[in-house]
């Protein structure tokens, strides 16, 4: 054992050329494909995974028709979510969340998945019944022609009266002047409870399907989804980003981008997400460039887990380095 | 708005997906929740378990680390 | 072919960089310095052998389609299977990044090792996250329409549609999967290159 085999200070710039030992790196990486390989196997077969079945529009519809009857509603009086959004969906001048003062990426970007949350979610699905139902056809025909004002009298005072409830399944339209909304969503709940919006609201006038945009943001702006979510712990507000169904694990290294969304002033900031996103892509940043960063690149030093780790080399080069004792 | 039907609703989304598992990880989440700090019992697990690990491997030593080449 | 003579073909010349900076003995050495001793080390291999069962779980997987998990016990099997090497493979991950942390392993030019970790960390992310939303389940519809604010309110949402299946799926076995390959491999040559770091200096106390 020498000093130059066990230098105490190592020039981590140069090659080793100190002491080395004996090290099979291929044995190692078969050992530890095959140990968690077996290991991985018998996870699997001890917990399996989770796979909660997706919710359907016709489920949705057949659950709770008052909620489904409401996003509809306001899809067509404009006041639902994605009618509300801004980009990338709907042109609403001002929407879209700010990363800091009035910038915002979201309104630089604009408009790419361009929906008409009236046409898509109700009148053009509804366009497919009414081939067969001259009394939805008339009604479609009806909320079509009417002005825009004579429109919003009608789905508000329908909004109204979903707002009060069903009473035994069925709607209590007091008297008022509901124009054809009451056929229209009449028309939607039964197309939806049949299957037939999950398939309306998938297809194009293209043959094959990959896209479930439409159908996913209708799912969103109702609160049936949200509901069994929130039952799982998978909301926003409940941590939900980390979690997954049941008791298996979920994502735990996503703790610090949901911590965020517990604290003021992002619990109520309209623009967390966008703000969120920003304090995430610094620290990330940050995260990658910890070599350059004063201070936090001390903090080895200042926390010694590595003479822990070095502990048997640094005995060694102790003694490697030390001063000769005297011959008596 | 109450969730209609949400025990049945669940339940049917839930059940016959779990097959063969010797434990059953499905069913009512359980969380540990102090204030604004909510953490599910399997996250808390992994993370003292990651904690655990790491004490481990520091700690544990080395075959052939004390002998010389 | 003799030596020191440069060559001048591209094959030649990339042949000449690429001994040149992994010299067999270099690439695959059968020594280590003497201070490469302790568990912390391992946990690099172990990250890397459950990306290899994440990978092959994957492809068991694809070779069905992604609805087949659903309606096969074998295929809900494999499904675990995936699962559960990405919990390890993050789990092995986290402590060889806590490691390397506290080995301040970015010293003496290595830099690149550090920044190429960090970065198939986060590309991992992306790509467990695209994985959950080609499930096809409950989990998939609530991610996806949880996930949509975030990347719309930075502007990402406007061309990577997580509620788009089909691109998602594609992301996620083809698109990401190469990235964090391309990364991983990256990594190892650098750590090949430079060498495992050596130990911060001693203490007065222990010389």
């Amino acid at each position: 054992m020498s000093a130059a085999e066990y230098p105490l200070a190592p020039n981590p710039a140069e090659e080793w050329r100190g002491k080395k030992r004996r090290y099979d790196l291929v044995k190692e990486a078969v050992i530890a494909l095959v140990a968690v390989t077996g290991l991985t196997l018998v996870l699997a077969a001890v917990f399996s995974s989770p796979d909660v079945k997706p919710v359907t529009i016709a489920q949705w519809a057949s659950a709770d028709p008052q909620d489904f009857l409401a996003t509809a509603v306001s899809e067509l009086d404009g006041t639902s979510g994605v009618a509300t959004y801004g980009p990338p969906y709907t042109h609403v001048p001002g929407a879209g969340q700010n990363i800091v003062g009035h910038f915002s990426l979201q309104r630089l970007v604009g408009v790419q998945l361009p929906i008409e949350p009236a046409r898509a979610f109700v009148l053009g699905p509804l366009a497919i019944p009414a081939q067969t139902d001259p009394v939805l056809a008339r009604a479609i025909v009806e909320y079509n022609r009417a002005t825009p004002a004579e429109r919003q009298a009608w789905d508000q005072a329908f909004a109204k009266a979903v707002d009060r409830g069903l009473v035994a399944g069925r709607l209590n339209l007091t008297p008022g002047n509901y124009g054809p909304v009451p056929t229209l969503m009449a028309g939607l709940l039964q197309m939806a409870r049949s299957g037939g919006l999950d398939g309306a609201l998938v297809s194009t006038d293209r043959f094959y399907q990959t896209n479930f945009t439409k159908a996913l943001l209708f799912l969103s702006d109702g609160s049936y989804l949200e509901n069994l979510a929130s039952k799982q712990h998978l909301l926003g507000s409940q941590w939900g980003m980390m979690n997954e169904t049941g008791n298996f694990p979920g994502q735990a290294w996503l703790w610090l981008y949901t911590f965020w969304y517990q604290i003021s002033p992002f619990k109520s900031s309209d623009n967390a997400d966008a703000q969120i996103w920003g304090i995430m892509g610094i620290l990330s940043l940050a995260f990658i460039l910890i070599p350059f960063i004063p201070g936090v690149r001390s903090i080895p030093k200042w926390i010694p887990i590595y003479k822990l780790i070095w502990r048997d080399y640094y005995r060694a080069a102790s003694k490697a380095n030390a001063p000769p004792t005297p011959s008596g | 708005m109450p969730l209609r039907g949400r025990g049945s609703t669940l339940l049917r989304m839930v059940e016959p997906t779990i097959l063969g598992a010797v434990v059953d990880l499905n069913g009512s989440p359980r969380y540990v929740h102090q204030g604004w700090f909510l953490i599910s019992y399997a996250n808390l697990s992994v993370i003292l378990l990651m904690i655990a690990v790491f004490a481990l491997a520091i700690w544990l030593p080395f075959p052939g680390a004390q002998k010389d080449e | 072919m003799s030596e020191g003579v440069e060559s001048s073909t591209w094959t030649g010349r990339v042949r000449d960089a690429g001994v040149a900076a992994f010299p067999p003995d270099r690439l695959l050495p059968d020594s280590q310095p003497v201070y490469v001793a302790s568990w912390v080390y391992v946990f690099g291999v172990l990250t890397l052998a459950a990306f290899t069962v994440v990978l092959l779980s994957g492809a068991v997987i694809a070779l069905a389609g992604p609805a087949w998990w659903h309606t096969s016990s074998l295929g809900h099997y494999v499904n675990s299977v995936h699962l559960w090497s990405t919990e390890l493979f993050f789990f092995f991950m986290v402590v060889h990044l806590w490691g390397k942390f506290f080995m301040a392993a970015w010293r003496g030019r290595r830099a690149m090792t550090w920044i190429t970790g960090a970065v198939s960390f986060l590309v991992s992310i992306a790509t467990a996250f695209t994985g959950y939303l080609s499930q096809q389940n409950f989990d998939s519809q609530w991610i996806g329409g949880q996930a949509k604010d975030g990347l719309n309110a930075s502007g990402i949402g406007a061309y990577f549609n997580v509620l788009n299946y089909g691109q998602m799926l594609l992301w996620h076995v083809l698109l990401l999967p190469l990235a964090v390959g391309l990364l991983i491999a990256g990594h190892i040559l650098l750590v090949r290159r430079r060498g495992v770091v050596p130990p911060l200096p001693a203490e007065k106390e222990e010389q």
